[in-house]
């Protein structure tokens, strides 16, 4: 429940929002878009990536003297987690066709296709299967479906939302893949939504020009995760799987290609070896290394593992300058900060407002262009709500989405947001949201080209992890889309490429190398990397654990 | 952390530890130190990974909720259950028909059901679990998906079940065969699918791919918004 103080400024919101439906329903833009100068202009002056400490050069690697985000470099300048000396990568202990490292949709997309393409699959992960950011996704999927719609108007918003950095040949994959991609996921069980005469149920999302968004409920992410999990369970005797033993470090062989990977298994702490054809990586991306000390939407393994050690196996990343900080995250109560609360909220017609209850910027702009605005109103403004804890937001006009749409439609349409704030006793059909931006997703990774192929011969990137396909600002329902398009494609290519490599010797000689270089920039031994979990242990109880040893963030 | 928080205390595993009120079954495991490897994952609701049993202070009640969701009460005893080693069927989805007799065959336990709503009591989502295995004994297999829409799969209906049904699993198998039989084809979609296989917006998204950043540029700034 709010504080009455909190309540003073929600009767403003309440006070303006007879004028502000009167606008939705006009049918116009209830506040004007950005023009590209504008966008620019507080994307420089607001947006956490643009400000002074936000990157640093990185000093050794594929991409040595480049800008990177500060705590990816942290991660990239550190030592392997393992002794290559100590593996006998003569006797491996698994030897597959086509390992996929992380287990959310992107993963299981490319298990599937593996193998139906021919191929034996190891899939490992490092939490439970299907424990990702795919399942909380909640918005929607984009795909150019609706007859006024097409695929180069799609193309175009992601183009344009990615501030036209992103590589042509991925956006075109992405796009002109979509439609199959529903239908894919339809065929395996999806329950997507419809209108009342059987058409597919479609919302507008930040930065698309047309409404494009396909949902279920406000579960999409775990309607689609959950389905093709099963379908991953239905086939054991194709897809081989491994639960909390995470990736540490890729495997090459003496010809340099990626031939494999090293597994620490989280309860007993053993390492195991898996040799394997073709190897892709799916894990995800970066959210729990709380960059900029943000609070996350993401899971509890989104630690940037597979980035680590791809580029130390001698990938290159692309964009990783770039963060995605989700305009929406929740400022109250204390319990779900930093959570989600999904665009689909603007998309049926929420509307941001200051303390005031004024409106000050249009709902639907690029997610980097909207939380700048959200960050200027709350500093340089100064018209945000502070919390009893010390943040500060601004309204999400929640209750406008039922005079909208009629009653009931929050309960119909978004019954996950519903729940989530009911535990922590707020109505959001009764009362608004304060949200403030919040970590959300990594917008570049490991570059790949349209066959998920990377630099590296032997290892595939899908996901969240690669880096090209959204530019340096990715769209709502790009990235469901982008697990599937691109998940199915690496299991597809991997495979194939399986079918004809011959791995040679198998060797660890590039950590060796590597950790050379680390070594000459003079980096603490102490510092390793994957980080694999985040360490939230309190100091008062490290203080009393004289004798264990923390390698990295792991006791 | 601010000394002025008051504090409470909670029994993990029968151990008491001080932890600071408003945590949440998680956040309080962990400032009491414990670094979990299992019984954790998206931390937001979403995984269903943190299922956990306890009691409160003076009640004879188990009661069970997420470790993420939950807000600790002083004296709450808790366990958590990271896994359920429940039964999983196999089969091939393009062979199941979207009927009655696909459940006797595939999840038989379902037809066992005592009707004592001990499913529908402990689930943290607060879905209608009886009533979902009760529209699948009558068939009714789009009901049990709408019904069992909000499944995250954290086992609990199952553990606590007398007769032994695996309520989660069999509600995934409703659903997909809701989405892949039972809901009406949209025909947009076919339409589109088809297009796109006859290479019909081939030619022009090559020619996106070609263009120089100030055609696009301009193509995106001058496109036509449409919100509805």
């Amino acid at each position: 429940m709010y504080p009455e103080y909190m309540r003073k400024s929600i009767r403003n919101v309440e006070k303006t929002r007879h004028e502000r439906l009167k606008l939705a329903r006009s049918g116009k833009a209830i506040f004007p878009m950005m023009s590209a100068e504008e966008r620019q202009g507080v994307l420089d002056k607001f947006h956490p990536d643009y400000k002074k400490d936000a990157r640093k050069k990185v000093r050794i690697g594929p991409n040595k003297g480049e800008n990177i985000t500060t705590k990816v470099v942290d991660q990239l300048e550190a030592y392997s987690r393992i002794k290559p000396e100590y593996f006998d990568l003569k006797h491996p202990d698994y030897e597959t066709d086509v390992l996929v490292i992380g287990a959310g949709s992107a993963g299981f997309s490319a298990s599937l296709l593996a193998s139906e393409n021919g191929a034996d699959v190891l899939l490992v992960t490092k939490l439970r299967i299907g424990d990702s950011n795919s399942m909380m996704a909640q918005g929607g999927i984009q795909a150019a479906v609706c007859p006024d719609d097409n695929p180069m108007l799609h193309y175009l918003d992601v183009i344009g939302g990615g501030h036209f950095d992103n590589k042509p040949d991925l956006v075109k994959a992405l796009v002109s893949e979509a439609p199959d991609a529903i239908h894919w996921l339809q065929d395996l069980g999806v329950m997507f939504d419809r209108n009342e005469d059987n058409t597919m149920l479609t919302k507008p999302g930040g930065g698309t020009c047309r409404p494009r968004m396909h949902s279920a409920r406000d579960y999409t992410g775990a309607a689609i995760c959950r389905t093709i999990r099963d379908e991953v369970l239905n086939r054991p005797d194709k897809i081989k799987i491994l639960e909390h033993q995470p990736a540490v470090e890729l495997i090459k062989d003496d010809k340099g290609n990626v031939a494999g990977a090293v597994l620490y298994h989280l309860e007993n702490r053993n390492y195991y070896t898996v040799k394997a054809k073709a190897t892709v990586i799916a894990t995800g991306g970066f959210g729990r290394l709380h960059i900029k000390g943000y609070e996350t939407t993401n899971h509890y393994g989104a630690t940037a593992d597979g980035l680590v050690i791809a580029y130390r196996a001698g990938a290159n990343l692309l964009y990783m300058d770039s963060v995605q900080y989700h305009p929406t995250g929740a400022v109250y109560p204390p319990q779900i900060l930093g959570f989600l609360c999904t665009e689909k909220l603007r998309g049926l017609g929420a509307q941001p407002v200051n303390k005031n209850g004024e409106l000050f910027v249009y709902p639907l702009e690029p997610r980097d262009i909207e939380a700048s605005a959200f960050i200027r109103e709350c500093t340089e403004r100064d018209l945000g709500i502070k919390t009893p804890g010390g943040q500060v937001g601004i309204w999400l006009d929640s209750p406008i989405i039922e005079k909208l749409n009629g009653p009931g439609t929050i309960k119909k349409d978004l019954p996950a947001m519903l729940r989530q704030f009911k535990r922590f006793d707020v109505d959001i059909t009764q009362d608004p949201i304060l949200v403030f931006p919040t970590l959300h997703y990594q917008n570049g990774g490991i570059e790949i080209n349209d066959h998920c192929e990377t630099k590296v011969t032997g290892l595939f990137v899908a996901g969240e992890a690669s880096g090209g396909v959204h530019g340096r600002n990715r769209l709502m329902g790009n990235s469901q889309l982008d697990l599937i398009v691109f998940g199915r494609r690496a299991g597809m290519y991997a495979a194939q490429y399986a079918k004809k490599v011959k791995t040679g010797v198998l060797t660890l000689s590039h950590i060796t190398e590597y950790d050379k270089e680390v070594e000459k920039i003079g980096v603490d031994k102490k510092h390793i990397s994957p980080m694999v979990l985040p360490d939230y242990t309190p100091a008062s109880v490290k203080e009393r654990q004289y004798t264990t040893e923390y390698q990295g963030t792991l006791r | 952390m601010p000394k002025n928080i008051p504090m409470v205390k909670v029994y993990i595993l029968g151990e008491g530890f001080d932890v600071p009120e408003g945590s949440t079954i998680i956040t309080a495991m962990e400032h009491a130190g414990f670094q979990l490897t299992v019984g954790v994952g998206c931390r937001e609701g979403f995984c269903g990974a943190c299922a956990t049993l306890y009691r409160e202070k003076d009640d004879y009640k188990l009661q069970a909720g997420l470790a993420c969701q939950t807000v600790v009460t002083d004296g709450m005893n808790i366990a958590q259950i990271p896994f359920v080693p429940a039964e999983k069927p196999i089969y091939d989805i393009n062979k199941v028909n979207p009927d009655i007799e696909a459940f006797k065959t595939i999840y038989p336990t379902l037809f066992r059901c005592v009707g004592c709503n001990t499913c529908t009591k402990i689930c943290p989502q607060d879905i209608e679990v009886m009533d979902y295995v009760q529209a699948l004994i009558r068939g009714d297999i789009a009901k049990a998906a709408d019904l069992s829409f909000d499944c995250i799969r954290c086992g609990l209906c199952a553990l606590r079940c007398p007769a032994e049904i695996v309520q989660y699993n069999a509600a995934i198998l409703a659903r997909r065969l809701t989405g892949k039989y039972l809901l009406p084809k949209s025909q947009d979609l076919e339409k589109r699918v088809k297009e796109i296989a006859e290479g019909l917006y081939e030619e022009e998204l090559q020619k996106l791919t070609k263009s120089n950043t100030k055609t696009i540029k301009k193509r995106y700034y001058d496109r036509e918004i449409k919100t509805g």
